[in-house]
């Protein structure tokens, strides 16, 4: 314990070991952040998509700070719903039938056309769902007539090739949006409005509308391809990657520290069993085992750990502390711990084993980053956990959906720039902590 | 021939920056040696005596805060050459060294012949690498190191043997002055007394100088003709070697004197009691006042380093 | 005077003895293969009473410490038998050897080494106690200070809690000394204790040893390759050459009249403060210290030897001959 106070207090004489603990802490924050904002089970919830929970999220959406750079004006999602309504009026018919009128208006100030349009209807009816017209009224005062249709589906504006064929041609979210005057296809800025007009054919109908005009933007990180919301990933992927870091790191290193001060103290046949492992491990393929037993077994990260560390225990590592331990088991202070009658285990815990733990803690914070980038290259191999959020799985959906040809970038840009982050920050405290725990790079 | 006829050293300081603070290892010596002669300089651990000889041969470690002085090698102030200069006309060619435990130093994997002809070349003082192992073929013989050990490696080799290689390595180039630190501390008694006789024949015949730097004062007498004795990294008492041994007048230099262990002896060998002071901040006055017997309010002040008889300097007031 | 005397008489009793005591290192292939032993002792035989101290001194391979970790039960003996406080120890199963190593203290060449360096004095102190179980921690906590005083760390405050890297060379010493105690040893092993120290410590170091016996009545086990400090801290002398003892005596009839030419050949080349040394070479037998491995035929001095007996010393080793009562040398030159 002691010893670990001091070398935070060592740390601080290294600002880049300085700027790696604000990395790790920033992330540590984040993975708090994420756990508490967003629960586990609303998160797997979100990241598989069921019950249309993206539904009025853009697709492939770029992150809103793009808007920021000078020249780039790309339109927001926006919602129009019973609030927008600048008129409404309300008619019965007789024979129970009512028509009903709504006109909803909106500013659009951007210089690029939506992504998408959609219109979601909420009606209650029994068995009659009501009838609606709908016509788009455009600041220079065209009306083009949308559909006329049944209110029992959402109505896919964007889909809708008879509306294409009749404004020229052009998608639907760029014809209404376009300036027809304009030589370039560009959008024409001002109110626009949407015209509904209804047919409540029951008595206790009733018939709400909601146009979502999807943009081109979303939230800080973008969506994907299935309209998730990459924030979601992000935030869940740091708890997952330090989890998973943190118990690879402490697996491998502690029991591969352990198994060599076993072998050096013993001697003998011990010794002679774990180098024969040891050697016939280090030439086991990692990747293969990891792709067989993902493949055959179950992809769950937690089988991942497990036979990640099973695999890194016998490593290269074991001969390394090997050579450290042979020269700590001829120092007299061990031979003086055998004088006075120490116990074989006593001597391999309270003896060795502390000398090391100085050499011990830069190779753990080293391998925490090795063990994360372990995991997301799994993941991109598509060994990645079916379930959870991480870094690696959004990486691997960039890289299926073509993100960089799609000029996605901001797909791969993040997740890539966080990972870089983690291995940034525990290299640094790592490399700060070795100089002050390894006496030959320490500074006299 | 004049005393200090071959290298003078003027107030050297050497300190050095540590986490803890300034530690002022080697803090204004000053002393001559002629040729052919050899100084020892004698004193506990941690007095400074191996940062002096380091500081002599401009091996200095990165945290070197104070580097002054003046050090005339053979007329010329070595300090004021330039890197590049020094390495090149003086280390190893005019002034060798030989590093505490050294011995355990030789690389494993490199013929012990090669080792010792490698510094020549290194330094330019062999055009061709067969001029270089002759060269050092030569310095093995010289050593006592038979022809045959040349091909072998370092661990295949005695301690002894070892010592006599590092002994070769620094001969090989014909320095006018060896610094040797500690080079029998780690041997046997009776290798110590193969390697003394070693340097006694080489001083005999070749007229080097050497600086001993040694806490062993016994064995130290078997070379010495000058000595100097340090403590907290200060020279408290220059004089003839002999003068030093029969009749020292510096109270930390008696009670060095009186701590010898002497196997015939019915007298009983002392200790001087007490720690020596930290160099990280050394006490003002008389750094020696803490466990001296005739100390007195004088010693608040720091006396200076004065000739008191003749060839005779002291660091104290007792002799002012 | 006369209280001294007695007290000797009564106390005058054998602490610890070997006979015939030989330790093999044997040297395998691949851990299986025999391919020659390393004899490191040879048949060696002494006798210490207790409050007294024997010197074994040689030149380093000599064996002189594998016969130290013998001695302590961290080599099991080839051959020969080991009697520490009249009970037999060969043949002792692995938790009596245990109890039997803790009864003997053992004081190592370098301190700084022979402390873990991340335990506090405290700590370093009470592992013994711990280990062996003796006493509860009130009485484990007054023993740490006692032996802290007694080997002069004081006051105990001052050093109970630092860590060795925070001491001199010569407190470091003190450390392993107190540990060394802390078990009330009858008996202390002091492998080369000062020669990694400096000489203005080493007077200082052995004093306390010897302080130390005296005042719990200690035997001591002093094995050094320095004789100059012999005269005033020893009662006997044994001189190892090549895995064997070639002469054992007591201090004075070793210092005053060496008999065995390897004795002489050593103590004339023990440093002596005389500035005359400047002028004068030593003389040095020529060659090495055998080879454990493959050690010479017969006696084992001689290749170097200047008195060689050629026919006898080259072919048969000698035997352990009684020059004077009390003084044996194994030399053909004292045969009788």
């Amino acid at each position: 314990m002691k010893i670990l106070i001091d070398a935070i207090r060592q740390l601080a004489r290294y600002p880049s070991a300085i700027a790696g603990l604000i990395i790790i802490g920033t992330l540590i924050g984040m993975s708090f952040y994420a756990v508490i904002t967003i629960p586990y089970s609303e998160a797997i919830k979100l990241w598989q998509g069921r019950d249309g929970v993206w539904n009025e999220i853009p697709r492939n959406a770029e992150p809103k700070w793009v808007n920021l750079f000078p020249g780039i004006n790309l339109p927001e999602t926006f919602i129009l719903n019973s609030e927008d309504i600048v008129s409404k009026s309300l008619q019965p018919l007789g024979g129970g039938i009512k028509k009903i009128e709504k006109r909803m208006e909106f500013d659009f100030g951007y210089d690029c056309f939506p992504q998408e349009m959609s219109l979601f209807f909420d009606a209650t009816y029994d068995e009659r769902p009501p009838h609606v017209f709908l016509t788009w009224l455009t600041p220079d005062g065209r009306e083009i007539n949308l559909a006329e249709r049944r209110a029992d589906a959402p109505y896919r504006i964007s889909l809708d090739r008879d509306l294409a064929r009749e404004i020229g041609g052009l998608a639907p979210e760029v014809g209404l949006f376009a300036d027809p005057f304009a030589e370039e296809i560009v959008p024409l800025q001002g109110r626009y409005g949407l015209q509904i007009t209804g047919w409540l054919f029951e008595e206790d109908s009733s018939l709400d509308v909601r146009l979502v005009v999807f943009g081109q933007v979303h939230g800080i990180a973008g969506t994907d391809h299935m309209r998730r919301d990459l924030m979601v990933a992000l935030l869940w992927g740091a708890p997952i990657a330090l989890t998973f870091g943190f118990l690879a790191a402490v697996g491998v290193t502690a029991s591969t520290f352990i198994i060599a001060a076993i072998g050096v103290w013993f001697g003998r046949w011990v010794d002679a069993v774990i180098r024969w492992i040891t050697q016939v491990n280090i030439i086991l393929p990692v990747l293969p085992i990891l792709i067989i037993v993902g493949t055959f077994y179950s992809r769950s990260i937690w089988v991942m750990l497990g036979v990640i560390i099973a695999l890194s225990i016998f490593s290269a590592g074991i001969f390394v502390y090997r050579a450290m331990f042979l020269q700590i088991k001829g120092m007299p202070y061990i031979e003086a711990a055998k004088a006075y009658g120490a116990s074989n285990f006593r001597i391999i815990f309270q003896y060795m084993l502390p000398k090391l733990v100085p050499v011990l803690i830069p190779a753990f914070v080293m391998t925490i980053p090795a063990m994360v980038f372990l995991e997301a290259s799994l993941a991109v191999l598509g060994l990645g956990d079916p379930l959870l959020p991480t870094w690696g799985k959004v990486l691997k959906d960039a890289w299926v959906n073509g993100a960089l040809l799609m000029g996605h970038y901001y797909w791969v840009l993040l997740p890539s720039a966080l990972l870089m982050m983690t291995g940034l920050g525990f290299a640094m405290v790592g490399y700060a902590l070795d100089r002050i725990f390894n006496p030959r790079l320490r500074e006299s | 021939m004049k005393k200090d006829g071959l290298l003078r050293v003027e107030d050297l300081c050497l300190h050095f920056r540590t986490n803890k603070g300034l530690v002022q290892a080697v803090d204004g010596v000053s002393f001559g040696l002629g040729r052919g002669l050899t100084l020892v300089v004698v004193g506990e651990a941690g007095c400074g005596k191996s940062s002096l000889a380091r500081a002599i041969l401009r091996l200095l470690p990165r945290n070197v805060h104070t580097y002054t002085g003046r050090i005339f090698l053979n007329g010329v102030d070595i300090m004021k050459l330039g890197e590049e200069r020094f390495r090149r006309e003086v280390r190893w060619s005019k002034l060798a060294f030989v590093p505490q435990a050294a011995i355990n130093s030789l690389n494993p994997v490199v013929k012990v012949g090669n080792q010792v002809a490698e510094p020549l070349l290194v330094h330019r003082l062999a055009k061709t690498k067969s001029e270089a192992i002759a060269r050092a073929r030569e310095a093995c013989e010289l050593v006592g190191l038979p022809g045959d050990f040349l091909s072998r490696y370092a661990f295949e080799l005695s301690g002894g043997m070892r010592q006599r290689a590092i002994i070769a390595m620094a001969l090989a180039a014909r320095p006018a002055l060896v610094v040797l630190d500690e080079p029998t501390s780690a041997l046997d008694v009776l290798t110590q007394a193969n390697i003394m006789n070693l340097l006694k024949g080489i001083k005999q015949k070749f007229k080097t100088s050497f600086i001993l730097i040694t806490h062993d004062i016994a064995t130290s007498s078997e070379l010495a003709d000058i000595a100097a004795i340090m403590y907290a990294g200060q020279v408290v008492e220059l004089c003839n070697a002999s003068q030093f041994y029969r009749e020292p007048l510096h109270p930390y230099s008696q009670k060095l004197i009186a701590s010898v262990p002497s196997l015939r002896q019915e007298k009983r060998p002392e200790f001087i009691p007490g720690q020596p002071p930290s160099l990280l901040n050394p006490p003002k006055g008389c750094r020696f006042t803490g466990r001296c017997l005739s100390r007195s309010n004088r010693c608040e002040k720091e006396p200076p380093l004065v000739e008191v008889k003749e060839g005779r300097r002291v660091k104290c007031w007792l002799y002012q | 005077m006369l209280a001294v005397s007695v007290r000797r008489g009564v106390e005058n009793k054998i602490l610890f003895s070997a006979k015939d005591l030989c330790t093999w290192f044997e040297l395998r292939r691949w851990g299986f293969f025999r391919v020659g032993s390393v004899k490191a002792v040879d048949g060696v035989s002494f006798e210490l009473r207790r409050g007294e101290t024997i010197t074994i001194v040689g030149e380093s391979g000599c064996g002189k410490s594998t016969l130290a970790k013998t001695i302590l039960g961290l080599c099991l003996p080839a051959r020969g038998e080991l009697n520490f406080d009249g009970k037999r120890l060969n043949g002792l199963n692995t938790r009596q050897m245990r109890s039997h190593r803790s009864k003997i203290g053992y004081i190592q060449q370098d301190p700084y080494g022979a402390l873990p360096p991340f335990m506090t004095v405290r700590r370093i102190l009470e592992e013994p106690l711990r280990i062996n179980k003796t006493g509860k921690k009130e009485e484990m906590k007054r023993r740490v200070r006692e032996v802290l005083a007694e080997v002069k760390l004081t006051p105990v405050e001052d050093f109970i809690d630092k860590f060795p890297h925070m001491l001199s060379g010569g407190q470091q010493q003190r450390v392993v000394i107190a540990r060394s105690i802390v078990m009330k040893p009858r008996l202390i092993v002091a492998d080369e204790p000062i020669s990694m120290l400096d000489a203005s410590v080493r007077i200082e170091i052995l004093e306390l040893i010897r302080g130390l016996q005296h005042a719990h009545n200690l035997g001591v086990i002093y094995i050094t390759h320095d004789l100059s400090t012999v005269r005033h801290f020893s009662e006997h002398i044994a001189v190892m050459y090549g895995a064997k003892f070639a002469e054992k005596a007591k201090v004075k009839d070793i210092l005053d009249n060496p008999l065995h030419p390897y004795t002489r050949a050593l103590l004339s080349a023990v440093p002596k403060l005389d500035p005359a040394n400047v002028t004068t070479f030593k003389e040095v037998p020529p060659g090495e210290p055998p080879s454990l491995l493959k050690p010479p035929s017969g006696c084992r001095f001689h290749p170097r030897c200047y008195a060689i007996i050629k026919g006898l010393c080259d072919v048969e080793s000698p035997l352990e001959f009684e020059a004077k009562k009390g003084h044996s040398v194994a030399c053909w030159l004292y045969r009788k």
